[in-house]
């Protein structure tokens, strides 16, 4: 374990409301490198809450890495930089001492800012409401063991199903594209057998959502796999473009 | 107020009670089910299965949630699994096993009726999540796998890797989008519960404050659904989410809702320890890990070598040796308990010597490293991000924190509180679990609670009682309103100098300490004394910058922080008064030789649920008797 403290001057973008402009402002603090990012944040809050100042708003819940609530653009890449992580699993020990850190929101057309750091991500339920299930009401399910699955399938679908929706992907594209997200969705259903009777209305109504969000389409960037905290493969969207035009070509509703 | 504890248990042998309730209870004829209307506070487990399957079957549903989206609420973050007696693995499970396992785990301090249903529900979650796409682990020939957990001698736990909370509060949030796309549900995130309204006796409705514009409002409905989760944040550091709190359930207290055994938490052993001051909260490794990792320390105190060159000889993994037929598998309350034992004899490891080892190596020996990481990778993962060592080469260190609660809002077996109309869910209430919970049941809690349970009870409920829907410019929505607004512009005008997090780290500190793994009487009331000044001081000198008509979170942490200190005096007068030892309450003045927690089933074989007495008043205990029909209650024994 280090014990040396971190001298670190922070950048945050700080925006009063929806409408307002946003500027970033300056803040210097001294930390733990076993801090965790946001601890670190909570540490800088503590301090201006104490002074009666406004602290800084930026959203969180679980911090271990499953809510997918929490999410701050980190030196121009969102959720910082560490690999396969949400930015409240980033420790301070990735940090060097003296260095400048730019922290701002993640930025997009679908995704506009609440508040200083926190976005409105609503738009990612609005998708999901539009075809992101499985139609079956509660109760009369066969056994589960009644279709049998590949091991190799559930595998594959669970790599799928681990999106978090933080919107990273959308942060991290040069189009705010949601394909990523959109695509673990379509293709973990579109791999399971529960999945299948819907499996072409879905990723049809799902990809219309996505475009009446205001995200942009795909061009094959893959800077959202980069970002993924879940490292979801770009390959999903692939397959998600093979189930969007099989559905349109069907013509399906 | 008079209080009827009548829990509604039908008469009857245990195993015919539920289906002759669902056979013999009144029902809503489905055009008359739209003209009811429920509100659901939360969005976890219970919460979103509550609100799509009743919004199914034709009611009309509002569900809230302080997240920013549904699918964020905490239930997401369960690792290890859901346990259900399907008996797949033809080891010798069945319904009445997992029934019993589940009241010993609990220390025969639970309901026999519920826990009965509850593994008799079991079976219908997997059924339903498959169904949904949850994408269960499996195996080579297609069939669903089970792994084992704490306190059951059979492979019952169904799993998505180490994220089977995620996949299944995912299904239960799915079947909720669905209904709020068609309109049947209406969704309200980012709204805070901060009051319930309770109208000629009866739950009517609640008042909300929008976390994103501060507006508060007020919502009527038929029934009111507490779904709202645990108090393991009354401790500050624990395992919970940072917004996870008692708020919803305390105001519910303070109107009239019976609050049972709040001294009933549960430490988890398996977290990672403290690191230092700058922490705001701890991290869990899944149980499952027991099933492969070997826990031990080593035989001398202050012993400070490399655990690779501790020979064997040396060791000592105790809970092998202290329970030779469950080992690393034993039930959480007596694993927390044994590691609190070791480190308190000075056997620790790690900084400040608050840690055990769980160690992989045997594992990796056995299986290979693959192995290993396709079981558990992610947790090891998650480990070294936090503490930036590699488990696959040196033990983890681990230590029991803060995690889940077993007590809560008192119940009827129909998950109906003491306020008519007010109906309470998943961790929210006290009733299946008693004194301590097992691995991987508290997700088959929240879903049968939901999906199987609520449906048929609540059903009955209107058919009974007809539609109660009183206005929201009824005068007591009106008063309940003032009263939230008031709060608000209260915590926001003190200014003072000690944030809200500082409080809380304190008044957290002081629970954990005398009311965490091991409780005295002594200890316990002077804890009880101190509560009144730091109530006191906080309302004196807590700092709540900005405005109530915007997001801010130091607000929001003001009001929970609020609550919390008054309940950590309700959890200590609790632990007080239960003067014996049982599951995860430990009164070190009641134990037997070998250190186990020694129960008084003659004097505490009850349920014991607190009434709300007035601001700074005693709260009343009223009892609900145990009593146990078919089950003998014994010592509870995992040697």
């Amino acid at each position: 374990m280090a014990n040396k403290t971190l001298n670190l001057v922070l950048h945050i973008w700080r925006q009063k409301n929806r409408g307002a402009a946003g500027e970033l402002v300056e803040y210097r603090l001294d930390v733990s490198p076993d801090c965790s990012f946001l601890e670190m944040l909570d540490l800088l809050n503590e301090d201006l809450i104490r002074k009666g100042q406004e602290p800084v708003a930026f959203d969180y819940d679980c911090r271990e890495g499953i809510c997918g609530t929490c999410g701050v653009v980190v030196n121009g890449v969102p959720h910082g930089p560490v690999k396969g992580a949400t930015t409240c699993q980033v420790h301070m020990r990735n940090f060097r001492d003296g260095e400048h850190i730019y922290i701002e929101p993640f930025r997009a057309k679908g995704f506009p800012v609440i508040k200083d750091l926190v976005v409105d991500r609503s738009a990612f339920d609005r998708i999901i409401q539009s075809g992101g299930y499985v139609s079956c009401n509660t109760g009369g399910a066969p056994d589960g063991n009644a279709v049998p699955i590949s091991h190799v399938t559930a595998e594959a679908a669970m790599d799928a199903a681990a999106c978090i929706g933080c919107g990273a992907c959308v942060a991290a594209c040069k189009n705010a594209s949601a394909m990523l997200f959109v695509s673990a969705k379509v293709t973990q259903l579109a791999m399971l057998p529960q999945g299948q009777p819907e499996r072409a209305a879905r990723a049809k109504d799902m990809v219309e959502q996505h475009d009446r969000e205001l995200f942009g389409g795909c061009t094959n960037q893959y800077e959202c796999e980069a970002v993924c905290p879940k490292e979801i493969s770009v390959k999903h969207i692939a397959a998600l473009n093979r189930e969007y035009v099989k559905s349109t070509l069907a013509g399906t509703k | 107020m008079s209080i009827n504890l009548d829990a509604k248990v039908p008469a009857g042998p245990l195993r015919d009670k539920w289906t002759k309730t669902k056979a013999s209870m009144k029902l809503v004829n489905p055009a008359n089910k739209r003209k009811y209307s429920v509100i659901v506070v939360g969005s976890g487990l219970a919460g979103a299965s509550a609100a799509a399957t009743l919004a199914e079957l034709g009611y009309q549903v509002m569900c809230f949630c302080y997240q920013d989206s549904p699918r964020r609420a905490h239930s997401i973050a369960a690792q290890g699994g859901i346990n259900a007696a399907k008996n797949y693995q033809n080891d010798g499970d069945s319904v009445w096993r997992l029934f019993y396992d589940t009241i010993k785990g609990g220390d025969f301090r639970a309901r026999e009726s519920n826990v009965y249903r509850l593994a008799e529900c079991s079976q219908a979650i997997i059924d339903q999540c498959v169904a949904q796409g949850v994408p269960f682990a499996r195996e080579y020939g297609g069939q669903l796998a089970n792994r084992s957990f704490g306190g059951a001698q059979v492979s019952r736990t169904f799993y998505c890797r180490g994220m089977t909370g995620q996949q299944l509060l995912l299904g239960a949030y799915q079947a909720l989008s669905r209904q709020i796309h068609s309109g049947a549900v209406k969704m309200f995130p980012q709204t805070e519960m901060l009051d319930l309204v309770v109208v000629d006796g009866r739950a009517a409705g609640i008042v909300t404050r929008n976390l994103v514009t501060g507006y508060v409002e007020s919502f009527s409905a038929d029934a009111v659904l507490l779904c709202t989760g645990g108090y393991s944040n009354a401790f500050f550091l624990s395992t919970n989410a940072a917004g996870c709190n008692v708020t919803a359930t305390y105001r519910a207290f303070k109107r009239g809702a019976l609050f049972a055994n709040p001294c009933y938490t549960q430490i988890h052993p398996t977290c990672i320890p403290v690191a230092g001051d700058h922490q705001f909260k701890l991290t869990l490794m899944s149980e499952s890990l027991r099933n492969d990792g070997r826990v031990w320390v080593p035989k001398k105190p202050n012993d400070t070598r490399e655990p690779a060159s501790i020979p064997d000889s040396e060791r000592d993994y105790y809970l092998e040796r202290k329970y030779p037929s469950f080992g690393n598998l034993a039930p959480r309350d007596v694993s927390s308990r044994a590691a609190k034992e070791v480190c308190d004899e000075g056997r620790g490891v790690g900084p400040g010597g608050r840690g055990v080892f769980l160690d992989f190596a045997d594992a990796i020996k056995r299986l290979g490293a693959d192995k290993v990481r396709e079981k558990y990778g992610n947790l090891f993962d998650i480990y070294f991000q936090i503490t930036g060592e590699d488990a696959y080469t040196r033990p983890m260190r681990i230590y029991p924190a803060p995690h889940y609660t077993m007590g809560g809002l008192w119940v009827d077996y129909n998950l109906m509180s003491t306020v008519p109309g007010l109906f309470v869910l998943g961790e929210a209430n006290f009733s299946d679990h008693g004194a301590n919970r097992l691995g991987a049941s508290a997700l088959m809690q929240g879903l049968a609670d939901g999906y199987f349970v609520i449906p048929y009870t609540l059903g009955a409920y209107f058919a009974d009682a007809g539609g109660r829907k009183v206005p929201t410019d009824h005068a007591e929505f009106k008063k309940c309103m003032a009263e939230v607004t008031e709060g608000t512009n209260r915590l926001l005008g003190i200014k003072g100098k000690k944030t809200p997090i500082e409080f809380h780290r304190e008044v957290g500190k002081l629970l954990w300490e005398n009311c965490g793994m091991a409780r005295d009487k002594k200890g316990l009331e002077e804890t009880i004394q101190k509560f009144p000044a730091i109530r006191e001081e906080f309302w004196k000198n807590v700092s709540v910058p900005g405005s109530g008509a915007d997001f801010n979170k130091a607000l929001e942490q003001a009001g929970r922080v609020a609550d919390f200190i008054e309940f950590g005096e309700l959890m200590c007068r609790d632990a007080l008064a239960r003067d014996e030892s049982c599951g995860g309450h430990f009164r070190t003045e009641h134990q037997y030789p070998d250190g186990e927690a020694k129960r008084n089933d003659e004097q505490f074989m009850y349920a014991a649920a607190w009434e709300y007495g007035g601001p700074g008043k005693t709260p009343t205990m009223h009892k609900e008797p145990l009593v146990y029909e078919e089950v003998k209650p014994a010592v509870r024994s995992y040697k």
